[in-house]
């Protein structure tokens, strides 16, 4: 009988319409745990006032009416123009040294690429103390000494906005041009090597090959690294704690992310850090949707 | 085509001496940024054998200084603040270790499972991955939290790696995958007399071993270096990992500068060592299945 049952519950299990159930169900159950119930959660937290776990007091929109103070403008900004300037840097940088890669004349490019990649492998915490040390406010640092050269006083790096901007992204830029340029180069590989020649027949030179074909041929992988440096922008939290922890001069690194981790785990405002959390993903899904827009991403495929 | 022929060569023989000025030109420009890429490493290297107020004293700087520089802040690693450098580096080992290889196996089933069969609710489970890429984890950290307490497993290997047991990229890359995977041997180990597990364990894993090396790479990566997530989840100091460790040594008022360079040289160095022994599989690792519509 017993051994009836249990043959009976393996057929069952083992029926290829239960089996890929079965397949997915890790994702099911984490889907459900790790992101609907957080999400839903976020969601009402953010209409709460909350002073424990189980003493919260609903207050509706009040959290989103409080974003709206310099604080949370300042941490916008910072992280709109960290995202921007990341982007301005990590798309034509990286397209332009992977072009140089994919030049069948360069020679040691296997070095190149792997010396390029190199400091992908470090975390944020090990390439901020690098930066943080380099960007130090003695005249000896390495920056200082650097700007020394071309004749300019040491500065304060990390104490002033602009500066402090540039070392994060010079910090953002070393950890992932060789990430990007790896993405590009799998990208020009993939253009076919006769659209080149038929080109080269028809009298297009390397500027004219550039701008027609390369690019127009990369759209795809272009998209791919601004979403990700979108979200990767926006989302920002490590490189300004690596420079900073959570006690910023001034403010000048203090991000979304820094915001909604300093109210809800240093100060406890959990409600309002919810909201600012909410806000964050809907300016990500806004700026990306626009940005796919403009790209063309959504219009049809033809012509 | 002979006319074609023609003109590719005459296009060749046009301008040699300008092609020769291009290819210095490119080589200097790509040495240049390797060198940009590779000279914190030996900075940092440098830095490590100082004495820590240095450090603090100069910054990182050009001087190569064979007096002061020993083996001693290495030695601290193993004694200083007893020993609890190794309690960071045990912890960001075993947690790498767990999370690579439960995330790994279960997006591997997931991925399978969404590739290979087609059921109710595939599409929609699909669309769920996709949207999720999108979602970053930082939103979710508070009600996350919340779930790790109530739970009784902040502070533990099990709190670290629960928003990560599923990650779903590491789905979306298996899935795109193993939709190469010829559908035949399915019905072939059906008739076998293999189930339905059989099949995935025996026949189609050792298929799918290239993608286990991407995605296994990329997750002992993320998982090693990972830091917003373990910062929250961690509290007491023998529980951190070396990121959160390391950061915490950089106290204002603290005096642990001697660990922090020769903290961070060892953190990096193992996976330096991995990835001087495989660099094709970690670069290629990244764009399998990244650029594929």
């Amino acid at each position: 009988m017993n051994k009836k049952k249990k043959a009976s519950l393996l057929s069952f299990f083992n029926s290829p319409k239960t089996a890929p159930y079965v397949f997915v169900a890790p994702f099911i159950l984490f889907f459900l745990v790790c992101y609907v119930y957080p999400f839903i959660k976020t969601i009402i937290m953010s209409t709460q006032q909350i002073f424990g776990f189980n003493d919260v007091e609903y207050i509706g929109f009040n959290n989103y009416r409080r974003l709206l103070n310099p604080h949370f403008f300042n941490a916008l900004k910072t992280t709109s123009s960290y995202t921007f300037w990341t982007i301005m840097v990590l798309i034509p940088l990286p397209i332009i040294l992977a072009v140089f890669l994919n030049n069948p004349a360069t020679k040691g490019k296997n070095f190149f690429k792997s010396a390029l990649f190199m400091p992908a492998l470090t975390s944020v915490i090990v390439a901020g103390i690098f930066f943080r040390y380099s960007f130090g406010e003695q005249p000896t640092t390495l920056v200082n000494t650097l700007v020394g050269f071309f004749g300019m006083k040491p500065r304060v790096w990390l104490q002033e906005r602009g500066p402090a901007m540039l070392a994060l992204v010079v910090l953002c830029t070393w950890r992932w041009l060789g990430v990007n340029i790896i993405y590009f180069l799998s990208g020009l590989q993939a253009i076919p090597q006769e659209i080149y020649e038929a080109a080269a027949i028809d009298g297009a030179n390397a500027w004219n090959r550039f701008f027609r074909i390369t690019l127009p041929s990369l759209k795809p992988v272009i998209i791919y690294v601004v979403t990700i440096s979108i979200h990767g922008g926006y989302s920002m939290f490590a490189e300004s704690f690596a420079f900073w922890q959570t006690h910023t001069p001034g403010d000048i690194g203090m991000t979304i992310v820094s915001y909604l981790y300093q109210m809800g785990f240093n100060d406890f405002n959990m409600g309002f850090a919810a909201a600012i959390g909410i806000t964050l993903l809907f300016i990500v899904m806004l700026i990306n949707l626009i940005q796919l827009a403009f790209m063309g991403f959504f219009k049809k495929e033809g012509n | 085509m002979a006319y074609q022929m023609e003109s590719l060569i005459r296009i060749e023989q046009k301008k040699p001496r300008k092609k020769a000025w291009t290819k210095w030109a490119i080589f200097l420009t790509l040495l240049i940024f390797s060198v940009f890429a590779l000279i914190p490493f030996y900075f940092m290297l440098v830095a490590s054998f100082k004495p820590g107020s240095e450090l603090i004293r100069y910054g990182i700087n050009l001087k190569v200084q064979p007096d002061i520089m020993s083996w001693k802040n290495y030695g601290l690693l193993f004694t200083g603040k007893e020993g609890i450098y190794l309690h960071w580096y045990k912890n960001s080992v075993l947690i790498t270790l767990l999370q690579t290889s439960v995330a790994v196996f279960l997006s591997a089933l997931v991925g399978y499972g969404l590739a290979i069969y087609r059921f109710p609710g595939r599409n929609i489970l699909f669309i769920a991955v996709l949207v999720v890429m999108m979602v970053p984890i930082e939103i979710m950290m508070l009600p996350l939290y919340e779930l790790t307490v109530r739970l009784r497993i902040i502070d533990t290997y099990a709190g670290v790696i629960l928003p990560f047991v599923v990650p779903p990229f590491a789905v979306f890359f298996f899935r795109q995958f193993a939709l190469g995977l010829p559908r035949d041997l399915l019905d072939a180990g059906r008739i076998d007399g293999c189930s339905e597990y059989g099949i995935f364990f025996k026949i189609m894993m050792p298929l799918m071993k290239p993608a286990f090396g991407a995605i296994i790479i990329l997750q002992a990566m993320f998982s090693w270096n990972n830091l917003v997530w373990p910062l929250i989840a961690l509290r007491s100091n023998e529980h951190m990992t070396l990121p959160i460790g390391l950061s915490s040594l950089i106290a204002p008022y603290g005096n642990n500068y001697d660990l922090l360079m020769s903290g961070a040289v060892l953190s990096v160095l193992p996976i330096v060592i991995l990835f001087i022994l495989n660099q094709k599989a970690f670069i290629s690792g990244l764009t399998v299945g990244a650029v594929k519509e």
